[in-house]
């Protein structure tokens, strides 16, 4: 197994990382950066729990291999808030009540951003379809739909 | 001090959830996030791929040749049996293997993909056996056996295996008189319904870290709703003192059932005992997950129902025939909480009820949200519903007419208490607004309602208990330590709620110890059953009020008061005579000096809680009649308005309305959570959901192949209430409500499909291709949409 050194940036801070060909950015944002914030579904591309921005796109990093990242940027769950202040799309998830077991949450909270840089003023309809690569067991979507549409109206 | 906001009396108002913070910053964590550095070795586990066979030879030896191995373990290493009622099961197969997945070895090594890829050189031998795939061949008397050794396991005594068949429980009710009952009903109605196996899908996979000590302290970190259970049974299997056996449960990404008990954890264990010192992770795949853990149980009900004109449901007699699986050891108590709750919620005077447990060679059937009653409700609920047409009675008032009211003698003798399901019936109706007809939306769509109701009683032994304390920090603050597990439902927000509310303090100032760890945290039987808010909650409003009854008796002595005259309000202690008041902070860890001055009262305040339920009485084996067979049930009503598209099949749910009964709702918004995650969890089952088997074989172990809704499936109007009926044995009155809105989905929106179509469905899922061959099949009986017409 050949091994590489990247440079990547990620949540906005430069990494150099020695990284196995074959090892996703999914291991290593968790295994080689500690960024457990991001999660391990399926690691087949089907559930959406490992959702990460590349430069500035939703990926699933279960689905990228980390040799592909270097010299670009990753944000994760972990880059949203800002000195222990909560973004405005987390913010909604905690008001609206979008988190029970919270292990689909840091990949909806990455696509909801997405959707939200595209498409400011998503309609129900939008939001739905945005998330539909992201597998929740626990909150029937309702309230996480209602907490995108409460960060879209906060965005503005 | 704590935050800002400050909620005096916290109990029955929504706020907002401890954990949210934590899991939307990506800071919680969850078991597989836990960093064990270089030492963490990676456990595979080889698995049967045959679903029924003879172990003649294990050989790890060339898996132990390849670099990085550093042990094989296998059935040998873990001789004794494990499981929660009935102890069926090893931890790695000794000689049988059972379902394909069964767990034949288990590889170590320093990374997962050498543990993979050496997993593959362990040679097992085996001698294939006949297997046994659906309940009604099982329980045939030439069935091959999959258990022959039956009679010799350890069994708790309300379990009844038939040693000599695949009968591993039996739950019998003979109520009234049956066989006489049939001849005074106006309407009989006979059928056969199908529940196939699903599985529970958390987000999250099945996860654990074991790791022995040479000290001989075993250490298990696991993604567990039974970190005690586990400690206790895996403990035992392995010759282990509970007090050696440390279990430690973080945040959990989902469970539903399936990490209740023990399923792969005791594997992670038996492997780490090869390796002193060194921490071994097992994690499952998505494939696994699907197949390997829990799934849940199959269910071939017979339903025999009748009633009079008058709209009373005389007589019912059902067999249950469970699909329980390879091992049967949590699932057994699947086949009696399905018999003691075999009427559904209805007061029905003769009863006769069969509900068997059979081995099979499918996955284990273990315990999934409902427990039992999502399957059987499948069957109760449309039977009742073809009775009330057939008796040309409305749906709801028929419901209305025999639903099971406070001091009805039960199923099984027991008399109900106050309980308030005939308003949740008459809400929910009226959330959908019964009665009225809206036109479909284009001209090859068909709407319709339906409703269905329900009941469920935790399931459990007769006395799991769970312990609570509260503890003190130099500011105020409160610490509460319990043995429940959060995973998702929010008990550790409640649990807060609760004791902020029992001492006098705002909610903001407790804090919730966590992660539950054996070795520090109080006692709790297992997080499953809907039954934490409501044991564990007495446990903790019983250690708070204790906690209150020192510190006041401190104060009025510091004060030459009496307890009796003073209150914990907003975090102070007051004096209703004196209007003195003093803060929390001054005295709940270093005391108070004495009226003279002359030395010190108190010191540091701990309160203790524990609470079981110690009423709960045996059920005749014959009859299952008793006085008290459950300590109560918590009921609910759904109803829902479908769309069906009959050029696709596709059902669309409209709206979809759910009302139970709770008791006392602790923490509003949380309850709704719950009702529209379960609701939209049984409409996923009711839609999409069967694990297909051939022959034994996983066909569809991928999120690819077995289909759960995602955000643009999801019914878009979900309307969830509640009614508070106050339970006597609850906190608060409050019971659990964590299962049961998935129970009465199903059921309800098959009743709406046949409001639509004139179709009815026996057989779970609704999938749209099946809706739609049956709609061909009818347009072929009756000419070319001959029956559409008919309906229009
Ligand atoms: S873990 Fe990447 S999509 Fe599931
Ligand atoms: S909150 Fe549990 S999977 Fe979404």
């Amino acid at each position: 197994m050949s091994r590489h050194t990247i440079s990547v940036t990620v949540n906005g801070s430069a990494e150099y990382v020695d990284v196995p060909s074959n090892m996703t950015l999914l291991q290593m944002l968790r295994e080689k950066l500690a960024l457990t914030g991001t999660k391990n579904g399926c690691e087949a591309g089907e559930c959406g729990a490992c959702t990460v921005l590349l430069d500035g796109e939703p990926v699933n990093a279960c689905m990228v291999l980390a040799v592909e990242v270097d010299g670009r940027e990753v944000t994760t769950v972990e880059g949203l808030a800002h000195d222990g202040q909560l973004d405005v799309v987390q913010q909604a998830f905690v008001e609206e009540g979008g988190v029970q077991c919270g292990f689909c949450t840091p990949g909806m909270l990455i696509s909801a951003h997405s959707l939200l840089d595209r498409n400011p003023h998503p309609t129900e309809e939008e939001i739905r379809q945005a998330l539909v690569g992201n597998l929740c067991r626990c909150t029937g979507y309702t309230r996480i739909v209602r907490a995108v549409q409460k960060a879209a109206r906060g965005r503005v | 001090m704590a935050k800002d906001t400050q909620t005096v009396d916290p109990v029955g108002k929504s706020v907002p959830r401890l954990d949210a913070f934590d899991k939307v910053t990506g800071a919680a964590q969850f078991t597989d996030d836990l960093q064990f550095g270089p030492g963490l070795l990676h456990g595979r586990v080889v698995r049967s791929p045959h679903p029924h066979a003879l172990i003649r030879r294990v050989d790890g030896g060339r898996a132990l040749a390849v670099p990085g191995v550093k042990a094989v373990v296998t059935g040998e290493d873990t001789p004794g049996f494990i499981g929660l009622y009935l102890k069926d099961r090893h931890i790695f197969c000794t000689d049988r293997v059972r379902y394909v997945g069964d767990p034949v070895a288990g590889v170590i090594a320093v990374s997962e993909e050498i543990a993979e890829d050496a997993a593959r050189l362990v040679e097992v031998e085996y001698e294939v056996l006949e297997g046994v795939f659906d309940p009604l061949t099982a329980f045939q008397p030439d069935a091959p056996l999959l258990h022959p050794d039956l009679g010799s396991y350890e069994v708790v005594p309300f379990i009844f295996p038939r040693p000599g068949s695949n009968v591993s429980n039996v739950f019998r009710v003979r109520k009234g008189d049956v066989d006489a009952a049939w001849a005074e009903c106006d309407c009989i109605i006979e059928e056969t319904y199908r529940v196939p196996h699903i599985q529970h899908v958390p987000i999250e996979p099945h996860v654990a870290v074991a790791r022995w000590d040479a000290s001989g302290e075993v250490t298990l970190w696991s993604s567990t709703q039974s970190p005690f259970a586990q400690r206790d049974l895996i403990a035992q299997t392995l010759g282990v003192s509970q007090g050696d056996m440390r279990v430690i449960g973080n945040y959990i990404g989902g469970g539903f059932g399936s990490k209740a008990g023990v399923s792969m954890e005791a594997l992670a264990v038996a492997m780490a005992r090869r390796v002193i010192g060194r921490p071994v992770k097992v994690r499952l795949t998505r494939e696994e997950e699907f197949c390997c853990a829990f799934v849940r149980q199959g269910l071939v009900a017979k339903v025999k129902i009748g009633g009079t004109k008058a709209g009373q449901i005389l007589a019912l007699a059902v067999e249950y025939y469970w699909d329980a699986g390879a091992y049967t050891e949590y699932g057994v108590n699947i086949t009696r909480a399905a018999g003691y709750s075999s009427t559904g919620p209805y007061t029905i005077p003769n009863v006769k009820t069969d509900s068997y447990c059979l081995y099979t060679n499918h996955p284990v059937g273990g315990p999934m949200r409902g427990f039992g009653m999502p399957e059987i409700h499948w069957s109760i609920e449309q039977s009742v519903d073809r009775l009330a047409e057939a008796l040309d009675w409305d749906p709801v008032q028929f419901r209305l007419r025999n639903c099971v009211q406070g001091g009805d003698k039960i199923v099984t003798g027991m008399v109900m208490h106050p309980v308030g399901l005939s308003e949740c019936i008459e809400r929910a109706a009226r959330a959908v607004e019964w009665g009225k007809q809206e036109p479909p939306t284009a001209p090859h769509k068909r709407r319709g309602k339906g409703i269905a109701i329900c009941w469920k009683a935790p399931a459990m032994p007769p006395n799991p208990g769970s312990e609570a304390w509260v503890r003190f920090n130099e500011d105020g603050t409160v610490s509460v330590g319990v043995g429940g597990q959060e995973l998702g439902q929010g008990v550790f927000t409640v649990a807060a709620q609760m004791a902020a509310q029992a001492l006098g303090v705002p909610y903001e100032w407790v804090r919730i110890s966590h992660p539950v760890d054996t070795k520090y945290s109080p006692y709790e039987w297992q997080t499953v059953a809907s039954r934490i808010t409501w044991s564990m909650g007495n446990a903790i409003k019983a250690a708070a009020e204790d906690a209150r009854q020192q510190i006041l008796e401190i104060v009025a002595r510091h004060w030459d008061e009496s307890p009796d005259e003073l209150d914990i309000r907003g975090g102070e202690v007051i004096s209703y005579r004196s209007e003195r008041s003093l803060p929390l902070a001054s005295m709940v860890v270093y005391g108070l000096p004495r009226p003279d001055d002359q030395g010190w009262i108190g010191g540091p305040i701990i309160g203790r809680g524990s609470f079981m339920p110690t009423y709960v009485t045996g059920l005749d084996p014959e009859t299952g009649q008793g006085e008290r067979a459950v300590v109560h049930y918590t009921t609910g009503a759904q109803a829902v308005e479908v769309e069906v598209d009959t050029e696709t099949g596709q059902i669309e749910i409209l709206r979809l309305a759910a009302v139970y009964d709770v008791g006392k709702a602790i923490n509003p918004n949380q309850v709704q959570a719950q009702l529209e995650g379960g609701v939209v969890q049984g409409a996923s089952s009711a839609l999409f959901e069967a694990l297909l088997f051939e022959e034994g074989r996983p066909l569809n172990p991928s999120f690819v192949d077995y289909r759960i809704v995602t955000a643009v499936d999801a019914p878009r109007q979900i309307v969830g209430g509640y009614v508070e009926v106050p339970q006597d044995d609850g906190p608060w009155g409050a019971r659990g409500v964590g299962e049961h809105p998935m129970i009465a989905t199903a059921p309800a929106i098959a009743n709406a499909v046949y409001d639509a179509l004139g179709l009815r469905f026996n057989d779970l899922p609704l999938t749209a291709e099946r809706v739609f061959m049956a709609l061909r099949e009818c347009e072929g009986n009756k000419g070319s949409r001959g029956f559409l017409r008919a309906r229009e």
